[in-house]
């Protein structure tokens, strides 16, 4: 092995543990804030006991969960009921490993440690544990592989209600899938790339993608939310009809990873939103924070952290406003709705960007993209103007009416 | 009899569901800096209502643990009539008499068991000393099942507030 190969181990090792410990304590820290934000806009308090204003809660909920008794349904598939949490806990966490978090730091570093050899790195190390070429297509890949680990955890619990809840869980998260990655297209086309400090660096030179790629950002938020199995869109769940769905028959720390999971993929998106959509640890309206040094790392991972968490509280505003949907409106909106406007929106984009840049000839990144958020602009009234018109989905006040009729009740006989 | 089929008559204009998802967002963001409604239980309690604890205070009607009330000397005003034991439903009430030097009767074993009981107040009705009440008080855990059965001692030592039983005939209490 090379000194470069064992620095770059070495850096990448640092860099696997710190994000998977944010990852994990975010992640309890995570329903914390669930639990004060649902508080809060039910104007309660929220967990307030253990530790100071119950920032201790999580630790506790995880104590009481280690503790907590494993339950294994009678006729349930032993095996893959024990695999089910672990498949559905490890793509959540494996996505984390591609999203950059801060700008590149310059290290440069040479030494010797005894019987390991020579360690050597010189120049930028961008803040991201694995730099991939293939940037949100490995994103795409691995977050529908989660699917496995709830359609199997369904199906394995030989309970009705998990497999109610798994099977309307690979239907919900394969259609939205099909949305999710037609309304990344127009990402792709603007930045030229599908790797994200490459999609972070273009939005940097142009403008955040969420003013000229108004819609996608739109449809891949609205996926975003089926994609992590969050209301309005809990249908695998669906706490009054299901019980718990897929995991009505799960107990301890085995549910605990499922907890764990749709949390870590809540993070996921979230990032994903700020990395694709909102230059991810740019800091607007400055150039400094490319300068390449310690502040400037710290400065924009800071930027990204306060990014996620607003996309994250967004997420837990949303659920604590919105009703669950119906299955069929599910459905409709995922197929009838988000993949036809997605797959519109595509051939919108192509002919703008070709007649911006080839036919009008403005090539700079930052006019064009101006031009493009004025295409936007007029797509995106359109686009709000028919939904909000209920052509596609109609609430109950438009449904074709049963005529009003009285019943008669049978007279009792006898 | 017929049953009418109620067929709910929705608002036809309001049915985007754009809009009423922004103004619902925009409803539970207000909600989040309002004023929260939790009591802080073990700081503050619901009393009765003449310690002022405004929209917390327990009704009056409340009907709670017993209590014995006590004349000067912190002798019980029972005179073991036997009325109480005799009006009470759920048959919680050992009364065993007893009678000094004076000829003045007094309770030689005064229990309620609190499990028996349905606090229906009928003992602190039917009692012509004014002795026995019920009481506005609802704190009543302990760690085994026989202290429930509180003895006269008990009855008499608690501090809690008695009952102003409601009067049908004047039922606001004027």
């Amino acid at each position: 092995m090379t000194p470069e190969m064992k620095g770059f181990l070495l850096l990448s090792s640092i860099k696997m543990l710190i994000v998977f410990t944010i990852i994990m304590v975010g992640v309890a820290l995570l329903t914390l804030m669930e639990r004060k934000v649902s508080a809060w806009m039910q104007n309660r308090r929220g967990p307030n006991r253990v530790g100071w204003a119950g920032l201790l809660q999580p630790a506790a909920d995880g104590l009481k969960n280690i503790l907590k008794e494993e339950t294994f349904p009678a006729l349930a598939n032993r095996n893959l009921f024990l695999v089910a949490p672990a498949l559905s806990f490890i793509p959540a966490l494996m996505l984390s490993a591609v999203i950059p978090f801060a700008a590149p730091l310059p290290v440069d570093f040479d030494f010797t440690l005894g019987p390991l050899g020579r360690f050597v790195h010189h120049g930028a190390m961008p803040m991201v544990v694995a730099d991939l070429p293939v940037g949100f297509l490995f994103v795409l890949a691995v977050s529908s592989m989660g699917v496995y680990g709830i359609a199997l955890a369904g199906w394995s619990s030989n309970s009705k209600y998990a497999l109610l809840g798994g099977l309307r869980a690979s239907a919900q998260m394969i259609s939205y899938e099909v949305a999710m990655g037609l309304s990344l297209i127009p990402v792709l086309l603007m930045s030229g790339n599908a790797s994200f400090s490459s999609i972070v660096a273009a939005q940097q030179a142009g403008l955040w993608y969420v003013l000229p790629l108004f819609l996608s950002f739109f449809i891949f938020l609205i996926s975003g939310f089926a994609e992590t199995n969050r209301l309005p869109f809990d249908l695998p769940e669906a706490e009054s009809e299901l019980i718990a769905g897929y995991h009505t028959e799960y107990s301890a720390m085995k549910f605990s990873f499922f907890f764990i999971a749709e949390y870590a993929n809540v993070v996921t998106v979230c990032a994903m939103v700020t990395t694709l959509f909102f230059g991810g640890w740019d800091i607007p309206f400055t150039d400094w924070d490319r300068s390449g040094s310690l502040l400037a790392t710290l400065a924009t991972w800071l930027m990204f952290f306060l990014k996620v968490l607003f996309w994250i509280f967004f997420v837990m505003w949303i659920r604590w406003t919105l009703p669950r949907f119906r299955y069929d409106q599910l459905m409709t909106l995922g197929w009838k709705v988000l993949m036809p406007l997605a797959l519109a929106y595509i051939m919108v984009v192509c002919v703008a960007i070709y007649v911006i840049e080839r036919m009008l000839g403005i090539v700079e990144p930052r006019p064009a993209a101006l031009a493009l958020f004025g295409v936007n602009l007029v797509v995106g009234l359109l686009v709000f103007g028919v939904l909000d018109s209920g052509i596609f989905i109609k609430g109950s006040g438009r449904r074709a009416r049963v005529p009003e009729r009285r019943v008669e009740s049978a007279r009792v006989v006898g | 009899m017929a049953i009418g089929v109620k067929v709910m008559k929705r608002p036809e204009r309001q049915v985007s569901y754009v809009r009423a998802t922004l103004k619902g967002m925009v409803l539970t963001f207000k909600h989040m800096f309002e004023k929260k409604v939790t009591m802080q239980y073990p700081e503050e309690k619901s009393t009765d209502r003449d310690h002022g604890m405004g929209e917390w205070s327990i009704s009056p009607r409340w009907r709670g643990t017993h209590r014995m009330l006590t004349d000067e000397q912190g002798r019980s005003k029972c005179v073991a009539c036997g009325l109480c034991p005799q009006v009470c439903p759920a048959n919680c009430i050992k009364l065993v008499p007893g009678e000094d030097e004076q000829g003045n009767r007094y309770p030689l074993i005064y229990e309620i068991d609190e499990f028996r009981c349905v606090f229906c107040g009928y003992c602190q009705e039917v009692c012509p000393e004014e002795a026995i009440h019920v009481g506005v008080h609802f704190e009543n855990s302990e760690y085994s099942r026989d202290r429930f059965v509180y003895d006269l001692e008990r009855l008499q030592s608690q501090t809690h507030a008695v009952s102003t039983l409601w009067d049908p005939t004047d039922p606001r209490g004027e």
